[in-house]
């Protein structure tokens, strides 16, 4: 694996683009900066094409003999289906406002990451191959010939976007490079170059129910050892229930929050939270997994991870599905899920037993974001909460990608954040909600390989956290995404040492006052409560 | 190719296309610029544009994934943004009328500063916004001022809007504002393309190309009008006769005309061919133009096929003895 740069030699990025024209400059596939190739076992378990040993520093990349027709024809095929792609090989009118808003550009300086050079990539296949000026004036229409550099140069590239939206916003045609992203990722798919960090989550989902390939009985195990730390902590034993018919309530929460700290004690939260307002609620072992790695490989493979959700929730016949906090879990569930694997009759129109409201804007989906039900608690007074045991914590709050732009849950988080901490600083304006920097590793790119690519895309969120670190000393991120909890704690460690990260109903389980609870000295990480350093002590 | 090819190419094919009416005209063939061209090229927009919306529209759009970029519609206490994220058709529009008249997401615009430590910063970034709405409705202003030379009478608006634009009252004739900011603001839009290192990189032939036709075309047009005046008499009799389908081609009418008339041809025709068709296509666009509603309607994908999923009957036989041992609860015992 490759040595990442010291962070001063990283921060020195040169936004300047080269002398060579960006058609004629190769890609460079340089250590640290791509993910690996599929493992073919990962791309057999759900038949997806090509499964071979390959690496992308490979000079035979084993494309399939017909590579050409297959892309050709997978472009026509999605630009008749999606009239997204069509449209938005059409109307860029290159003005460039996207250029700098994506945080690969602004951390890597490479102009084939600005947003709109990042379209030109496929737009310029598009115009060759499907448009008349590109087929008779080529490349003075901008147009160029499909060579197996150019899909070296897709999977470099399109394996550089997070899929964060950023750029988007911007837009004043509203092209989102996601879409883009998307596409091309499909295309790269159908010639089995995909990367296995998102490959092997796939097929360890479709299998055994979680990207972490987590199987029943281990899964059960695993949040059952959280039960003894909560115990262990508060004095109250909570009792999670696994696959249960009749619950009221389907919880499904990104599986990561199960496996790897600091997740482990939002996990923890949610637990207590649910224990204390009594909730009839199970977890299953089959859709044990809120994320959904499909979404970084195709739209078939999303809905058919997706797809576990609805099933299970209709086998168990629970009346409606809460969702645990995750960023891109939350884009497929409320912009895809209904559509793709809808309509979900078989569940009532959500409706919070402890509160009595009914969640209109989930009357379709069925499905509720947790930092809407826990607001909602808040804001009929449900839950004894005493901020002052995260007063040690400075707290700034991260709007992950996902449900910023394209659920747009800005306030609720905050709501319940203001609740539980009296310390609490906004990053500014313009790196926060709509404007938010991606974690740098979204997309299915957080993996160690790809650790300088991850420093330079998240430089951006981590200079914000930075501004209010040294501001107002803030010293915990909070996100409501598992994949930023699992890649912030580097970025953070990278570029701003001292600040920590957690997500939000570990907070909110720091002040839950729970019921029958002892005394509590610690909060959910063994750390004394702010004045309890000393009885930390005599405890031990 | 690099950027002095492309403005190279797009200068030369720009001047090519001046070249062409003044050979043409001088060799009398001023029916076939005066008329035939201008009729062509305008059928070429229309059809065009409406072939090129229906491509658009002929493709669905399976998932309803509007870009959020306000607070969504959920509990009642809390307020939402019907504008920057719509609930309602209502708010669809406003979203719209805003994007369309007034570029609001450009508006958005940020400079990103980089600084060494590394300490990044954004800073207010209008120029853009500013640039393109002069370009726009200068743009605009003068299209609909040459309107007095399709209708007799002059629509009584076309005279306000004259009035408007000539407020300032200097020059015989009258000076126009439009004119003038429509060239400084595609002077403007090319100036950024050269002198910002990554938008030069960027551009292409044919981004250059119509900035080019557009600056000669407002040229000619300001040049006719103020400097080497041409027969207004003769224009409006060639003009009206278009538009009332009984061409006439007057003589006497300057070469200069012929130049513009087939720049503005040319321009018509190109359009729904080229990046310009954004005017169309901004309207269709599925981030902008839907409602944030996804949760409430299902939104219905006419495409939607079934898929090859791993059933839960699968997983439990192939689990089943592991769930039973940890006491999980089954559907078939053995």
């Amino acid at each position: 694996m490759a040595k990442v740069p010291k962070a001063d030699e990283l921060a020195k990025v040169n936004h300047r683009p080269p002398q060579t024209p960006w058609t004629e400059t190769p890609v460079e596939f340089r250590p640290g900066t791509f993910c690996y190739g599929a493992k073919p076992k990962n791309l057999e378990v759900v038949g997806l094409p090509n499964p071979r040993d390959w690496n992308p520093t490979d000079e035979d990349w084993k494309l399939p003999d017909d590579w050409k027709d297959i892309t050709i024809k997978g472009m026509k095929d999605r630009l008749d289906k999606f009239r997204t792609f069509k449209l938005f090989m059409d109307i860029c009118v290159r003005c460039g406002a996207c250029a700098d808003k994506c945080h690969f550009f602004i951390g890597s300086g490479d102009p084939k990451n600005m947003p709109v050079l990042r379209a030109e990539l496929i737009r310029s296949i598009y115009r060759k191959y499907f448009t008349g000026s590109g087929k008779i004036l080529s490349k003075y229409a901008g147009a160029r010939a499909l060579t197996e550099q150019v899909i070296k140069e897709w999977f470099y590239y399109f394996y550089q976007c997070s899929e964060c939206r950023r750029c988007s916003v911007f837009c004043p045609y509203g092209i989102d490079t996601a879409e883009v992203t998307i596409m091309a990722r499909e295309l790269l798919n159908e010639l089995g170059c995909t990367i296995d960090w998102t490959a092997g989550p796939v097929a360890n989902c479709y299998m055994t129910g979680n990207h972490l390939g987590i199987q029943p009985h281990a899964f059960k195990d695993m949040i059952e050892f959280f039960v003894d730390e909560i115990e262990e902590v508060t004095g109250v034993r909570v009792e999670p229930t696994f696959n249960r018919k009749g619950a009221e309530v389907l919880f499904i929460t990104p599986s990561g929050d199960v496996f790897a700290d600091p997740g482990t004690y939002t996990l923890m939260g949610y637990m207590m939270l649910f224990h204390e307002i009594g909730l009839d609620y199970t977890w299953s072992t089959y859709a044990s997994e809120g994320g959904n790695f499909g979404f970084f490989t195709s739209h078939e493979v999303m809905k058919r991870l997706n797809a576990k959700m609805y099933a299970e929730a209709k086998r168990l016949g629970v009346k409606w599905i809460l969702g645990g906090e995750c960023g891109h879990m939350w884009r497929v569930v409320n912009q895809y899920m209904d559509t793709m694997n809808g309509p979900a009759d078989f569940l009532e129109v959500p409706k919070s037993p402890i509160t009595g409201t009914v969640f209109e804007n989930a009357k379709s989906t069925k499905m509720v974001h947790i930092a809407e039900f826990t607001a909602d608690l808040i804001r009929h007074g449900k839950l004894k909460l005493d901020p002052s045991r995260n007063d040690n914590k400075i707290v700034t709050f991260h709007d992950s990608c996902n449900p910023a732009r394209g659920m747009g849950l800005f306030e609720e988080p905050r709501y319940v954040l203001k609740h539980v901490c009296n310390h609490f600083h906004e990053m500014p304006e313009g790196t926060i909600r709509e404007k938010t920097f991606c974690c740098g590793a979204g997309s299915g790119l957080n993996t160690d390989e790809y650790m300088e690519m991850r420093m330079r895309g998240g430089l951006p969120r981590a200079n914000a956290v930075r501004y209010v670190h040294e501001k107002h000393g803030v010293n915990m991120l909070t996100t409501i995404c598992a994949i930023d909890r699992a890649v912030f704690p580097a970025l953070m460690d990278y570029w701003v040492p001292g600040v920590d990260v957690t997500g939000l109903h570990e907070l909110v389980a720091n002040a839950l006052v729970m019921k029958g609870e002892k005394k509590r000295t610690t909060d959910l990480r063994y750390e004394p409560l702010p004045g309890m350093e000393d009885e930390e002590d005599d405890d031990v | 190719m690099n950027a002095s090819r492309s403005i190279i190419f797009s200068l030369v094919a720009v001047g090519i296309l001046v070249c062409l009416p003044l050979i043409g005209v001088a060799a009398g063939m001023t029916s076939f610029f005066g008329v035939i061209i201008p009729y062509l090229a305008v059928a070429l927009f229309f059809i065009g544009v409406v072939a090129r919306v229906v491509r658009w529209a002929r493709s669905p759009v399976p998932f309803r994934i509007p870009t959020t970029c306000g607070q969504q519609k959920s509990l009642p206490w809390i307020q939402s943004d019907n504008l920057e994220n719509p609930s309602d058709t209502k708010g669809v529009v406003l979203r719209m009328i805003l994007e369309v008249l007034l570029f609001r997401s450009l508006f958005r615009n940020a400079r990103m500063e980089f600084y060494e430590g590394p300490k990044i910063r954004y800073a207010s970034a209008k120029w853009l916004w500013l640039g393109a709405i002069v370009f726009h409705y200068s743009f605009l202003v003068v299209l609909l001022r040459h309107l007095r030379f399709f209708s007799t009478p002059i629509n009584p608006l076309v005279h306000l809007l004259e009035g408007v634009d000539g407020f300032l009252e200097v020059g015989v004739p009258r000076l126009y504002l439009s004119g003038l900011l429509l060239l400084a603001g595609v002077a403007f839009l090319f100036l950024r393309r050269v002198t910002i290192p990554q938008l030069k990189y960027i551009s292409l032939p044919s981004d250059y190309f119509p900035l080019f036709l557009i600056f000669t075309i407002a040229s000619t047009g300001v040049l006719m009008r103020y400097i080497y005046k041409v027969d207004v008499v003769s224009v409006k009799e060639l003009t009206m006769g278009l538009a009332t389908f009984h061409p006439v081609t007057p003589e006497g009418i300057g070469s200069l005309f012929y130049i513009h008339l087939f720049l503005v041809s040319v321009l018509f025709a190109y359009f729904p061919f080229s990046k310009l068709v954004h005017m169309a296509g901004v309207f269709l666009s599925p981030t902008r133009n839907l409602a944030n509603t996804n949760r409430m309607v299902r939104h219905i994908n006419p495409w939607n096929y079934p898929v090859k999923v791993h059933t839960y009957e699968e997983y439990e036989d192939e689990f089943r003895e592991k769930m039973i041992e940890a006491g999980l609860p089954v559907e078939k015992k053995e």
